[in-house]
């Protein structure tokens, strides 16, 4: 391995999205009405973590992912778009944790980072379900790298031994950070433009590896997944809409609109 | 209460509000650095000792608790909106963009929680709050990042904090050649574009037009909701709106929570005819 050798290690969530009519099932909402898909954020994290692999010589992208052998499809996307190969984490132990915490997360992928030893971890800033919006710092703390949460420019001259970030704050302003690797950066949406799988990539990601891992072989104990916090219950808010509905065909809903824009004093 | 950084007294003043019962101040820095609040408030446990721990769900608190919540050995629930104190703690969040409510129970002695801004009313009065100093030994060492700098973006031509009707678009727009026809009704009723963050992060429209938490706080009189959800970062920049009108397909969405008017149906209908009843031409898509 070179001097500028550098791995890049991105963590991918799989995620559900819910329709808009939906029922609950006990503490989880029916299968059926759920469409898993790649994080959003994270979408984001595998852009900038393959611009890095195309700007540097030698770096190689590694996905990491908790989840079922479901999530393996949500993988091939990110192997596609240029990630190099992945890891997938789960056993029975996870599949039997109900309320798979930040904390259970970050103890997870800390043992895929000391088994891998990257230079940057990239995850988003959240996952769309769950937005617990705390594994990625919680992972740094956890295997003692340096961080940065919501990052919305990235530079990094592979090589260096820091890199230059931009954290997006409230209100539109942004803050300029220099981190010290290795470092995990929590990834946010519009830092870059995710590319599309290209034909040629999806091709390829049907020969790039995806490693099953179970707690076990990464030399963690079932207790990790024990948690102080356990979910008890799960239903849709009580709405709290006092919103007038205007109904009818477009037209005749369009024309209730309007009666109101111009009582409001819209005019064209 | 712990106030760490910038101007401390003027703060811990400011926070002296009536239930307070002693703040600490930790003159440290004058801007947010992640390393130095973690060790600040890792130490102020210490000597503290408090059960609860309640930091802030903002950019800059998920940039600190997790690790402190991690280094301490506690639990941590992020962006709570409601918390009951009974045998154990509850707290309500969400999940799914708002589309569910979950209350998750913590089984410990001690626990570290962020709270949604804007979920509680601010406490009120003058308190008599023992205001003391607190010195913490920090390590530079481990002080591994530097704030070099802050800019402000979203500036240009266009400021969308002034308009009095804002027509705003999100991603039930779907394509980018779709903008034409919220811009058409926008131009129909001399309204100003806006759009929620999906539309800025695709490229669509610059970014002085996105509404929100990372964007502008508006104001309008009125506020077309066209397509947006209505997630709570998004709520943050528009709920001080007078009049509220959403458009979207799923009568469900949080946004209709906030509006006062709503037409539940497809937007590629509704907004046409209604460019139309302005006497405005849809433009073809
Ligand atoms: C740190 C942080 C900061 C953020 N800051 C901001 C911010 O400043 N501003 C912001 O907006 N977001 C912000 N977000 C993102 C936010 O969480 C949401 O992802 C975003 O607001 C969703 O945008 P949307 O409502 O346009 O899209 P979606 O949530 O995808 O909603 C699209 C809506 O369109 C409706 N729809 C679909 N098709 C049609 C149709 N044909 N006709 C009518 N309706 C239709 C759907 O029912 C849906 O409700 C931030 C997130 C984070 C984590």
């Amino acid at each position: 391995m070179g001097e500028s050798f550098m791995k890049v290690l991105v963590a991918v969530a799989e995620v559900a999205d819910v329709e808009d009519e939906f029922a609950i099932d006990g503490l989880a909402i029916d299968e059926q009405y759920l469409n898993y898909d790649l994080n959003e954020w994270d979408d984001y994290a595998v852009e900038a973590g393959v611009q890095l692999q195309e700007a540097g010589d030698d770096v190689e992208v590694v996905s990491v992912t908790i989840g079922p052998e479901r999530a393996d499809e949500t993988i091939r996307m990110a192997l596609a778009k240029g990630v190099d190969r992945s890891i997938r984490v789960w056993d029975e132990n996870l599949e039997g944790t109900e309320y798979l915490d930040s904390g259970t997360k970050a103890d997870v992928l800390a043992a895929v980072v000391e088994d891998e030893q990257p230079d940057l971890v990239l995850a988003g800033v959240q996952s769309d379900d769950t937005a617990f919006g705390a594994t990625g710092v919680a992972l740094a703390e956890e295997v003692g790298f340096e961080w940065a949460a919501v990052v919305n420019d990235l530079e990094y001259e592979p090589g260096s031994d820091t890199a230059s970030v931009h954290r997006e704050l409230e209100g539109g302003v942004e803050e300029f950070t220099d981190v010290e690797l290795p470092a995990v950066l929590t990834i946010q949406t519009g830092i870059n433009e995710p590319r599309y799988a290209s034909l040629r990539g999806i091709r390829q990601a049907q020969s790039k590896e995806i490693a099953p891992k179970t707690l076990d072989e990464l030399g963690l104990d079932a207790s990790v997944t024990d948690s102080d916090v356990s979910l008890t219950q799960l239903y849709e808010p009580e709405t709290e809409s006092d919103a007038t509905l205007f109904e009818g065909s477009p037209d005749e809903e369009a024309d209730q609109l309007a009666e109101l824009l111009r009582d409001e004093g819209v005019e064209a | 209460m712990a106030v760490i950084g910038g101007d401390v007294d003027g703060f811990a003043d400011e926070l002296n509000r009536e239930g307070v019962d002693a703040i600490h101040t930790v003159a440290e820095g004058e801007e947010f650095n992640h390393d130095v609040y973690t060790q600040t408030v890792e130490a102020l446990y210490d000597e503290l000792a408090p059960e609860v721990l309640l930091l802030p769900n903002t950019v800059n608190g998920l940039d600190y608790a997790p690790a402190v919540s991690n280094g301490l050995s506690l639990p941590l629930v992020t962006d709570a909106i409601d918390v009951e104190y009974g045998d154990t703690l509850s707290v309500t969040r969400e999940m799914y963009g708002s589309k569910v409510e979950t209350v998750v129970e913590v089984d410990a002695d001690r626990v570290a929680l962020t709270i949604r801004p804007g979920e509680w009313p601010p406490a009120e009065g003058t308190g008599d709050a023992e205001i003391s100093q607190f010195d913490v030994d920090i390590d530079e060492s481990s002080v591994r990042s530097t704030v070099t700098g802050f800019q402000e973006v979203g500036g240009g031509d266009v400021d969308i904090t002034d308009a009095d009707v804002l027509v705003s678009v999100g991603r039930g727009i779907e394509e980018e050649e779709n903008i034409a026809l919220v811009e058409a009704l926008a131009d129909t009723l001399g309204a100003t574009l806006s759009s929620s963050r999906p539309i800025v992060d695709n490229g669509w429209l610059p970014k002085n037009r996105q509404v929100g938490q990372s964007g502008k706080v508006v104001t309008p009189d009125i506020y077309i909701a066209i397509g947006i959800s209505g997630a709570v970062q998004h709520v943050a920049g528009m709920k001080g709106a007078d009049t509220i009108v959403a458009i979207n397909t799923d009568a469900s969405a949080p946004i209709y929570d906030l509006a006062d008017y709503g037409v539940a149906d497809d937007l590629f209908d509704v907004v046409p005819a209604l460019i139309e009843e302005f006497g405005g031409e849809p433009p073809a898509l």
